[in-house]
């Protein structure tokens, strides 16, 4: 490690010692939090939206819960997981072939299938309720530890984890556009009629979806919040910003970053599969290299490292993504492009960093007295590792 | 026999082109631990140079020609421009480079809708470059043949430059240790400069040879950009004989997959053998030695 000058007592300090107290790790300030998000999403959202706008909330709301997954993963874990598409994808058309099916009658066939050519195998897995509703968690998650075992196990990391995560997210919307008979191709899977029983036209039911989004998200943040307060969550952040010294500690940090990646993959399932209801169409679109990278801008804009930052900035980013589009249609790449550009080069903690970074700036004009990777939210730069970056991070 | 042979130079050809993009990430990659992710949108602006050279001189041969040299300095700019704004100020944050970078893939792609249109342009193919030769008895297109040579002579150019000039000599010595070569003098700041222009105008070159076979349009870059980081991280880190043996060894790899599977599933098989590989060997095909843990 060519630029880990700090002592070697710092990561050891931080596996056993209990954070440093910032203005939001207080318990009441926590609580607090937690409630006015419940009355925002549950109270006003739903009283002041109107049916669409509402429908539009949902929908970023599972894109948030990616969010959520890739804050851990990433902001305190430290891996940057370019391929959450691959997961969202496969929650989401296995929610997707379980509406077709049960849309279609018990011995249906899906409406986009050409007559006479046999339902694949695999559809039948997920006709009923029970399997689906497994699938959706238990493949991407059983996948996400394959996959993490295989990598992280040989110690493939930084840069290099990040590009073989995106080569999968890629190879997984190639392998869905080439499968025109089976999986719907590139117009992918849509018009599905119920939701388990409760027909999708139907607004009384839209707004349950809404509130069940609404309620699973909190519950995602609430976990992250719970793993990161654990004695896990401090080996995660010691692994991220020194995983020689957790190894030589005797810890096993293949298998603590597995452990946030099958979280991040299995979140990122559910925003999937709670997507396709809600918006109505799954396609090779929404999983590929570019919306994988999407859902990370939000992480990036809201604080990687912080526990509402992702959701908040998700949120924000999808929100001004939809309005701005609507408004003129290549305007919202150049601010998505220069947001990104600006946010990650100038202000790693997110937009609600700058007042901190203003203020450290001002009273400390040295930069480098900072405590580093930090992962508190008035930290001006809670990037991980200082990592050797001339000898490529592998 | 033909069958073969033809799977053979379907993989050579496709080799050849992920070998001229994987050259110029090799050096801004793999020696400089900068993952460019606008490297590809490098690789766009070398092609859309090639189309305005044609617009302006007319003849498609000439303007082939003039389009090399120019598409090198304008990839080659672009990557300085890039390297001196940006990503200076993130050498210690690799990953954030990355994100940084994608965000100037995405203005860049944009900005080329913008000017030239969503619909991909024309570029003449030089008379040439049209038809086949026969070899071995099977037939292999001129304008993949050119690209192959191009290649070759890209390799060849860059190994002997890296290899017994003085600014080759610098390169390999800030890569191997900055710090020593901080301290024997070397401007370590502008041959990190001097190895991105390089790098990216490689890019730009690549681009030029892509109008021949693909069609030059915002997003081309997008294509081969993830393919040719795999080939760089198999390859091993700044290894230019890695990402050669690797661009053919995944371009003959995927022409086989293809011959017998669909395409797509043979980029599938490919990941799946790109992951297998680095399970036995994690640093890629050819490594620097070194007792560094990281």
């Amino acid at each position: 490690m060519i630029g880990s000058a700090t002592p070697a007592e710092a990561a050891a300090a931080e596996v056993s010692a209990p954070r440093a107290r910032g203005p939001w790790t207080g318990r009441a300030a926590m609580l607090a939090t937690y409630a006015v998000a419940a009355i925002v999403l549950f109270g006003a959202a739903p009283a002041m939206l109107t049916d669409f706008r509402l429908r539009m909330l949902a929908q970023f709301l599972c894109v948030a819960m990616v969010a959520v997954g890739i804050g851990l993963a990433w902001g305190s874990g430290g891996m940057l997981t370019l391929g959450q598409g691959l997961f969202f994808g496969l929650g989401a058309y296995i929610m997707a072939m379980h509406l077709q099916l049960s849309s279609a009658g018990p011995s249906g066939r899906p409406a986009f299938m050409v007559t006479g050519s046999d339902l694949p195998w695999w559809w039948e897995l997920f006709r009923s309720p029970a399997t689906a509703l497994l699938g959706i968690v238990a493949v991407p998650g059983l996948l996400a530890l394959l996959l993490g075992l295989s990598v992280f196990r040989r110690r493939v990391k930084g840069a290099y984890f990040a590009i073989l995560s995106q080569a999968s997210a890629a190879a997984f919307a190639l392998l869905l556009i080439s499968q025109q008979n089976t999986i719907g191709g590139s117009n992918g899977l849509s018009s599905f009629r119920q939701f388990f029983g409760f027909a999708l036209n139907d607004p009384v039911n839209r707004r349950m979806l809404y509130f069940i989004a609404a309620g699973v998200l909190i519950a995602m943040v609430a976990v992250v919040h719970q793993l990161r307060r654990s004695r896990y969550g401090e080996l995660l952040t010691a692994v991220r910003d020194g995983e020689e010294r957790a190894r030589f500690l005797g810890y096993d940090t293949a298998m603590v970053k597995v452990v946030a990646y099958v979280v991040a993959a299995v979140f990122a399932a559910i925003g999937g599969a709670l997507f396709v209801p809600i918006v109505g169409i799954i396609s090779p679109q929404n999983v590929g290299v570019v919306p994988s990278i999407g859902f990370l801008v939000g992480v990036a804009v809201g604080g990687r490292a912080t526990l509402f930052g992702p959701v908040l900035g998700s949120l924000a980013v999808s929100y001004a993504g939809s309005t701005l589009s609507e408004q003129i249609e290549s305007g919202w790449v150049y601010v998505q492009g220069f947001l990104f550009i600006l946010v990650v080069a100038f202000l790693p903690g997110g937009l609600g960093s700058i007042a901190a970074v203003v203020r450290s700036r001002r009273r400390r004009p040295a930069a480098d007295e900072l405590p580093r990777g930090v992962p508190e939210p008035d930290a001006p730069d809670p990037e991980p590792t200082p990592a050797d970056v001339r000898s490529g991070g592998a | 026999m033909d069958a073969v042979l033809g799977q053979l130079y379907a993989g050579l050809s496709l080799g050849s082109v992920l070998l001229l993009i994987a050259l110029g990430l090799t050096l801004t990659f793999g020696q400089m631990g900068v993952i460019n992710m606008a490297h590809g949108e490098f690789l766009m602006a070398g092609a859309y140079t090639t189309y305005v050279v044609q617009q302006v001189v007319g003849g498609a041969g000439l303007s082939l020609l003039i389009a090399l040299p120019l598409a090198f300095l304008v990839g080659g700019l672009l990557g300085v421009l890039l390297e001196t704004t940006l990503i200076s100020r993130l050498y210690s944050r690799p990953l954030d480079t990355l994100l940084v970078t994608w965000g100037v893939a995405l203005v860049l792609q944009q900005l080329a809708r913008d000017v030239f249109g969503a619909p991909a342009v024309e570029v003449r193919t030089p008379e040439w470059l049209k038809g086949n030769v026969d070899l071995f008895g099977a037939p292999f297109t001129k304008g993949r043949l050119f690209i192959l040579g191009l290649a070759l002579t890209a390799v060849l150019v860059l190994g002997v430059v890296l290899r017994y000039t003085a600014l080759g000599r610098r390169i390999r010595a800030v890569v191997q240790s900055r710090g020593l070569a901080e301290t024997s003098g070397i401007d370590t700041r502008a041959t990190d400069r001097l190895t991105f222009f390089i790098g990216s105008g490689l890019a730009g070159i690549a681009g030029v040879a892509l109008t021949l076979i693909a069609s030059t349009q915002p997003y081309m870059g997008q294509t081969y950009i993830v393919d040719a980081f795999l080939v760089v991280v198999a390859g091993g880190v700044g290894r230019v004989r890695g990402a050669v043996l690797m661009a053919f060894g995944l371009g003959v790899l995927q022409a086989t997959f293809a011959y017998s599977q669909s395409v797509s599933t043979a980029k599938v098989l490919l990941l799946i053998c790109v992951i297998a590989f680095l399970q036995v060997r994690p640093q890629g095909l050819f490594s620097v030695k070194s007792r560094s843990l990281v």
